[in-house]
């Protein structure tokens, strides 16, 4: 049992990481297109027309899925920021920079494809109902932890100081959803809700769970992607980076410009 | 604790200029409003709570990097984060000297302002009573800002970035009390979440902002 | 009893120094040498428990160095002369000694601040006065201040001949009384006692 413990703080060097990563991107990579393709396909040919909708509701199937993505990642976001802040360890912290731009594309998709669903079915561009109003919150917050850890100069004090406010927001993010969705009932202005929809089909339920998983996967991926890059950025001083296949790559300009001279 | 608060009175007391400048931009915001939307008191009456909200959000915001800048620039800072006392209560003190110079006033000031907008007398004292619960609140969960912001590029527009959102249960709470008791639903319940937000905020938010302070001077 | 072991201190991507170990013990100081920009300071603060080392520990009297015991113990003078400008000498040594926990009397603290050569200034605002008497009112510490371990970035500066030698003469007593320091500086100490720490 042991064994097995020791074997994965083993991984917990940028070192030791950056290879298996690699090795599961790939498959992260298959999976997204897969579910994508499976739920796309449920979304916009099986799923049935909506009795009062059309099918412009069918941009569901991203919008749904994306919110649930922005909210997911937020969460994973603030839990490796908390990690690398409580362990004092460098990759937690990196997974956690790695995932904000995607978690901030994604509450982003679901603003516009909330946008989008509005316009056709209740002639506005925007609903202040709760939901897009807290999403609009939520990319704020996105925004506001990649900005802070844009302008911290050491990369150390980056991790810790956003893992502060990533904390900070994730006890937040309860209290601002409650209050605006306080805010919305009381002033019952729009009757319609992007979330009252009548009960779905089960079809319906299908195509966003595929979606959501679909997006999940490619998040890991792209996560991964994202992740390998700040471990060559952060690490390029090392060793073990300098000997890496991808960083030496350039070498064959040298040769050219040896040749000429 | 009181030893902090007194210090940072003092030094307020002995720079009026920062503190007015506050409270002067509070006044001139919230004239603006009117002089871009009309004078019909009806509308007046309906968008005040907001705008006075509103507008004490953003004088807030201007006090905020006042906390702990210039202590960090002398030195004075280092000493307070080493000295035995804990930092928790040293930074309450500071949030409170913070409150006292920069909230307390917009407090005092909002009835006077919102008789600007014809704000009926009950729903004058329903804001004041409100922006003396959400005040408080400001200054604490700015103070988090303020520390991490510490000596990083860009400070002043960055802290307002992520403070802006921490602060929007606040204004929805506060303003919607106003407008809860002028539409005849009692302000009661608001007021009690601004109550409780700020009984959370009175325990958590310095935690955070000794964190991040440490964080800030390594 | 200060004890470091195996500190490491990393600056961006570059490591300052690595694998330090040092004890002083009561009745010592540690002379911290190098050239400017090698890391003295960046120990210093180490020492201080302002920032935390990449490896390594520093304990104090067997325990951790890194709670509020350690920090009653511990007086530490930076780089800045950390006052504040808008108020007077006696008001920052007495603002200063209750952050500490112990109150400062208005005769103490004049007492203190004439020592070291203040007197008749106790009640300017710190701006009026020159960059040498301002690092003197806190300097003003080291005497209304009972702290075992003295930690001083470059506390020569900006004083003149007999500043230093009443400092130093200061850090002798301190010394003799079981207590300990570690001081950087670019002149010689001429204080007995002393162990060398090159970076």
């Amino acid at each position: 049992m042991s064994n097995r413990i020791v074997n994965w703080f083993r991984f917990a060097s940028p070192y030791s990481f950056y290879p298996l990563a690699g090795r599961m991107m790939p498959w992260f990579w298959t999976l997204a297109a897969v579910f994508g393709v499976a739920g796309l396909w449920v979304g916009f040919f099986v799923a049935p027309t909506d009795a009062t909708q059309g099918e412009g509701y069918r941009i569901i199937f991203i919008h749904v899925p994306a919110s649930w993505l922005s909210m997911f990642i937020y969460l994973v976001m603030a839990m490796w920021a908390g990690i690398g802040l409580a362990l004092n360890t460098r990759l937690a912290g990196m997974m956690a920079q790695a995932l904000a731009p995607t978690g901030a594309i994604m509450a982003f998709l679901s603003l516009w494809t909330g946008a989008f669903w509005g316009k056709p079915m209740w002639g506005t561009w925007w609903v202040w109902d709760a939901r897009l109003t807290s999403e609009l919150i939520l990319f704020f917050l996105y925004l506001g932890f990649i900005a802070l850890q844009a302008a911290i100069d050491d990369p150390r004090r980056a991790d810790k100081a956003g893992a502060v406010l990533a904390l900070v927001g994730v006890v937040n993010v309860p209290i601002i959803y409650f209050s605006v969705k306080w805010w919305n009932t009381l002033h019952q202005g729009s009757s319609v809700s992007l979330t009252r929809s009548p009960s779905m089909a089960q079809t319906m339920l299908w195509g966003m769970l595929l979606m959501a998983l679909a997006f999940w996967m490619y998040s890991i991926a792209v996560g991964l992607k994202r992740l390998r890059t700040i471990i060559l950025e952060r690490e390029a001083h090392t060793d073990w980076v300098r000997n890496l296949a991808e960083v030496k790559a350039p070498a064959k300009l040298t040769k050219v410009t040896e040749v000429t001279a | 604790m009181l030893a902090v608060m007194r210090r940072d009175l003092l030094l307020a007391m002995r720079r009026k200029t920062e503190v007015l400048t506050a409270l002067f931009f509070f006044v001139i915001v919230t004239s603006l409003f009117p002089l871009g939307i009309g004078p019909e008191t009806a509308l007046l009456r309906k968008i005040a709570p907001g705008v006075l909200w509103v507008g004490a959000l953003l004088a807030t915001m201007l006090g905020l990097q006042r906390m702990f800048a210039s202590d960090h620039a002398d030195g004075t800072l280092e000493q307070m984060v080493l000295s035995p006392t804990p930092l928790f209560f040293l930074v309450a003190g500071k949030n409170a000297a913070h409150w006292l110079v920069s909230g307390l006033p917009l407090v005092v000031l909002a009835p006077l302002l919102g008789v600007q907008f014809d704000l009926d007398p009950e729903s004058l004292g329903v804001l004041t009573l409100g922006l003396l619960l959400g005040t408080p609140v400001l200054s604490l969960v700015g103070a988090i800002g303020a520390a991490l912001t510490l000596g990083v590029r860009g400070g002043g527009v960055l802290l307002s970035l992520l403070v802006l959102p921490l602060y929007i249960p606040t204004l929805i709470f506060g303003a919607g009390a106003v407008q809860a008791h002028t539409s005849g639903l009692g302000a009661g319940g608001h007021l009690s979440l601004l109550a409780a937000l700020l009984a959370m905020a009175l325990f958590f938010a310095p935690w955070a902002t000794t964190a991040a302070l440490r964080i800030s001077l390594e | 009893m200060l004890s470091a072991s195996n500190l490491t201190c990393v600056r961006g991507d570059r490591s300052l120094f690595a694998g330090i170990d040092f004890e002083v013990g009561a009745g010592e100081w540690l002379h911290v040498r190098g050239a400017n920009g090698c890391g003295k300071t960046s120990l210093l603060r180490l020492l201080a428990g302002l920032s935390k080392p990449a490896h390594g520990e520093i304990r104090w009297c067997g325990q951790p160095a890194n709670d509020d015991v350690f920090r009653g113990d511990l007086l530490f003078l930076g780089h800045h002369a950390a006052v504040k400008e808008d108020l007077t000498a006696l008001e920052n040594l007495q603002l200063a000694s209750s952050l500490d926990g112990d109150e400062l009397s208005r005769e103490e603290a004049v007492a203190a601040l004439r020592r070291f050569g203040l007197q008749g200034r106790e009640d300017l605002p710190v701006r009026f006065l020159s960059a040498g008497q301002k690092r003197r009112v806190l300097l003003a510490r080291l005497v209304t201040r009972k702290a075992k371990l003295w930690v001083l970035d470059e506390p020569f500066t900006a004083l003149d001949t007999r500043a230093v030698q009443f400092l130093g003469t200061l850090i002798g007593e301190h010394l003799e009384q079981g207590g300990m320091a570690v001081v950087t500086s670019h002149q010689a100490i001429p204080i007995a006692g002393g162990k060398g720490l090159d970076l």
